[in-house]
């Protein structure tokens, strides 16, 4: 018989109960909680007389919503506000350990999560976001759910669920210098599509991925939304493990030996089989820039935007067409030859410390180019803004030109006041270049933090490479 | 839940892939903390020419009249045909409530993204997988036919047209009992509230420290 892959082995760790059709109720250790998504879940347990099942096994936090400027003054938009008062309320009726807006350690949920040491590895993670994914970076099998799923999990410490089947995403050899997860996980969705792991929990494996930090393959899990699949794991090795030792959730020193024990098992069996195998070889991938309205639609940063008219595929042709008039692109455009209106780093793919370090290091010295409106900073965490502050990072953002500002998700989503205008530009360090996504109207481009910061000094895209 | 078992009704095409849940339910209608009135910003950046917000007044708004939904013909649809990986990004149930509220019973597609797959089902609503041809002919035949109708029979598990052409869908028979009865997934898994109690004594044991109070 086969050995078990990682996914194998989580998943069978966690059947409570199994239906003859497939159907499994999968316990989950560790849910998430943020304000979008939760209230008629919790709605929903008060009208039917029920309460969390395990109320330690949750942790939320206000994120979308929140400003990023001074958060004295409260939240201005009152329906943003209630949104936000309305989880603050419920995680005081219902006993759930919250961080809320004025903690020092708030931030976006994905990033808070890893931080605090709630996300371990072999957990099952739930949380009412897509992002959820993020998580599956330590090992854990970790995925997004729907607000009805989200009360089913707060009532019953359970989903009904059914196995997906597996694929292995290996990157092998070493990436380049200047070429960073955010590059790799671009470049794996360029190549599988959008659709490309629909039915499929991804393992990231192969030298590249273990050569990543913490930090990294959070990045890359936290996109394996995006290629549609179900979640996005890579197995616990020593970086996991120093990861994770000391920090507030994690397992105290009696249980540190047993529960680092039982996490190196946490690999795939070298024998397990796979569904499906992709295999990129790192050597090739080049810094990444979206230029449509969907995260496959993306080339490396020395590349041309696609011309429709050279596409077979009729289907696919007009997919470009739409996609190029709506980003207002020229078929053909040099990526090098974009101009910017504004550059958003931050969210849950790139706004931990790392990242930051990372676009502080091409910018040092430099500044914004006048012709943007905007430059902003956005720090994943009130933890992560404390680090950068203590290296002096804040400064030299400042000193260029970019604003620094509060945790949250801010222009990724632009639920808050930080926003695109109808028709600006924007290089983006998020995950999503969907129409609207970061403003009604607002176009977006994926790229890595370094090469959001040197696209900020140069107005345009430029490759980091060669940028000096 | 609603129950669904069969109906006939009205559908309209929608034919392109990757339509993401941003453009099903734009972000800014978020806000709400209530399940219901998502249906008069479904597909709102498409469905309005001008910009949409929360709370706005629906009747000053300036409808977009090349948008398909907004064709008299298409009045009172319930059935909505599309393309590849529906329902993809973001994994909030408001796109659902919004196709919901909006009239949809069900969608038909060569493909689901996974969350949005699993929301439906919680509010009633059926995703049916049909190959891609099909469903590339189906919004073919629904744009050529003013009033085109499909025939959905859930227990059947059959798509019938008005020419007669019967095509026939997956569903998970657990998914398909609970849409059949209209029943209460938290209702039944409490049910099995012993194991659960079970499952938990025992993880405890050998992984304490999964439950750590804070
Ligand atoms: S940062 Fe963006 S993608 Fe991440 S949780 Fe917030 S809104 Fe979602």
């Amino acid at each position: 018989m086969a050995g078990k892959t990682l996914y194998d082995k989580v998943w069978d760790a966690h059947v409570v109960d199994e239906q003859e059709d497939g159907t499994v109720l999968l316990y989950i250790d560790r849910h998430l909680v943020h304000e979008v998504t939760s209230p008629q879940a919790f709605e929903g347990l008060t009208i039917a007389g029920r309460k969390p099942w395990r109320t330690n096994s949750m942790l939320a936090v206000a994120d979308h919503n929140v400003p990023t400027t001074s958060r004295a003054e409260g939240i201005e938009d009152p329906v943003s506000r209630l949104q936000v008062e309305t989880l603050d309320a419920n995680c005081k009726t219902f006993g759930v350990t919250e961080f809320d807006m004025n903690d020092h350690r708030q931030g976006i949920v994905h990033v808070i999560g890893p931080e605090q040491g709630a996300t371990l590895p072999g957990m099952t993670v739930v949380c009412g976001d897509s992002h959820t994914s993020t998580h599956g970076a330590f090992g854990a099998l970790a995925f997004g759910i729907g607000t009805s799923e989200v009360e089913h999990v707060m009532a019953t410490q359970t989903l009904l669920n059914k196995k997906t089947n597996s694929m292995l995403v290996s990157v092998d050899g070493e990436v380049g210098p200047g070429v960073t997860a955010k590059d790799i996980v671009l470049a794996i969705i360029g190549e599988i599509g959008t659709s490309g792991g629909n039915g499929h929990t991804i393992e990231f494996g192969g030298e590249a991925i273990r050569a990543l930090s913490m930090e990294g393959r959070m990045t890359v899990c936290n996109m394996s939304i995006e290629a549609g699949a179900r979640a996005g794991m890579v197995a616990v090795d020593d970086t996991t493990i120093n990861y994770i030792k000391g920090r507030p959730f994690a397992p105290t020193a009696d249980q540190w030996e047993a529960a680092s024990t039982a996490w190196r098992t946490l690999v795939s069996d070298d024998d397990a089989e796979f569904d499906k195998v992709v295999r990129l070889d790192a050597t090739k991938i080049e810094p990444q820039v979206s230029w449509g309205t969907s995260p496959e639609m993306v080339t490396s940063v020395g590349n041309r935007v696609p011309n429709p008219d050279a596409i077979t595929d009729s289907a696919k042709a007009d997919g470009v067409r739409r996609a190029l008039e709506y980003m207002d692109l020229a078929p053909d455009t040099l990526m090098t030859d974009i101009n910017l209106d504004r550059v958003f780093i931050g969210s849950c793919t790139n706004s931990r410390i790392e990242d930051l370090r990372a676009a502080a290091a091409v910018i040092k010295d430099r500044k914004v180019a006048d012709s943007l409106k905007q430059a902003l900073v956005v720090p994943g965490s009130g933890l992560v803004k404390r680090q950068a502050e203590e290296e002096g990072l804040d400064k030299v953002f400042i000193e260029a030109g970019f604003e620094w500002r509060e945790p949250g998700c801010s222009m990724c989503l632009a639920m808050n006041a930080d926003r695109l205008e109808p028709g600006e530009r924007c290089a983006s360090t998020s995950n999503r270049n969907f129409e609207g996504r970061q403003g009604a109207g607002g176009r977006t481009h994926l790229v890595s933090p370094a090469m959001a910061a040197a696209a900020a000094i140069a107005g345009h895209f430029v490759d980091v490479r060669s940028f000096s | 839940m609603k129950a669904f078992t069969q109906m006939k009704a009205l559908a309209a095409p929608l034919y392109r892939s990757n339509i993401d849940t941003d453009a099903i339910i734009p972000k800014q209608f978020l806000k709400s903390i209530k399940r219901s009135g998502f249906g008069v910003n479904l597909f709102d950046a498409w469905r309005y020419l001008d910009e949409g917000f929360p709370g706005q007044d629906a009747n000053t708004r300036q409808p977009n009249p090349d948008f398909v939904l907004n064709q008299d013909r298409y009045q009172g649809v319930q059935v909505l045909i599309s393309g590849e990986n529906f329902g993809c990004g973001s994994s909030r149930e408001h796109a659902v409530w919004a196709l919901d509220d909006y009239g949809f019973r069900s969608v038909i597609a060569p493909g689901f993204a996974d969350i949005f797959h699993n929301n439906s089902f919680k509010s009633g609503l059926l995703p049916i997988e049909l190959p891609s041809d099909v469903c590339e002919k189906l919004a073919a035949d629904c744009v050529a036919t003013e009033g085109y109708t499909l025939d959905i029979d859930l227990r059947a598990r059959t798509v019938s047209t008005p020419e007669g052409d019967v095509y026939e869908f997956e569903v998970d028979q657990f998914r398909r009992d609970c849409l059949l009865n209209g029943l209460d997934d938290i209702g039944l898994t409490l049910q099995k509230r012993n194991r659960i109690e079970d499952y938990e004594s025992t993880r405890r044991q050998f992984a304490p420290w999964l439950f750590n109070a804070q």
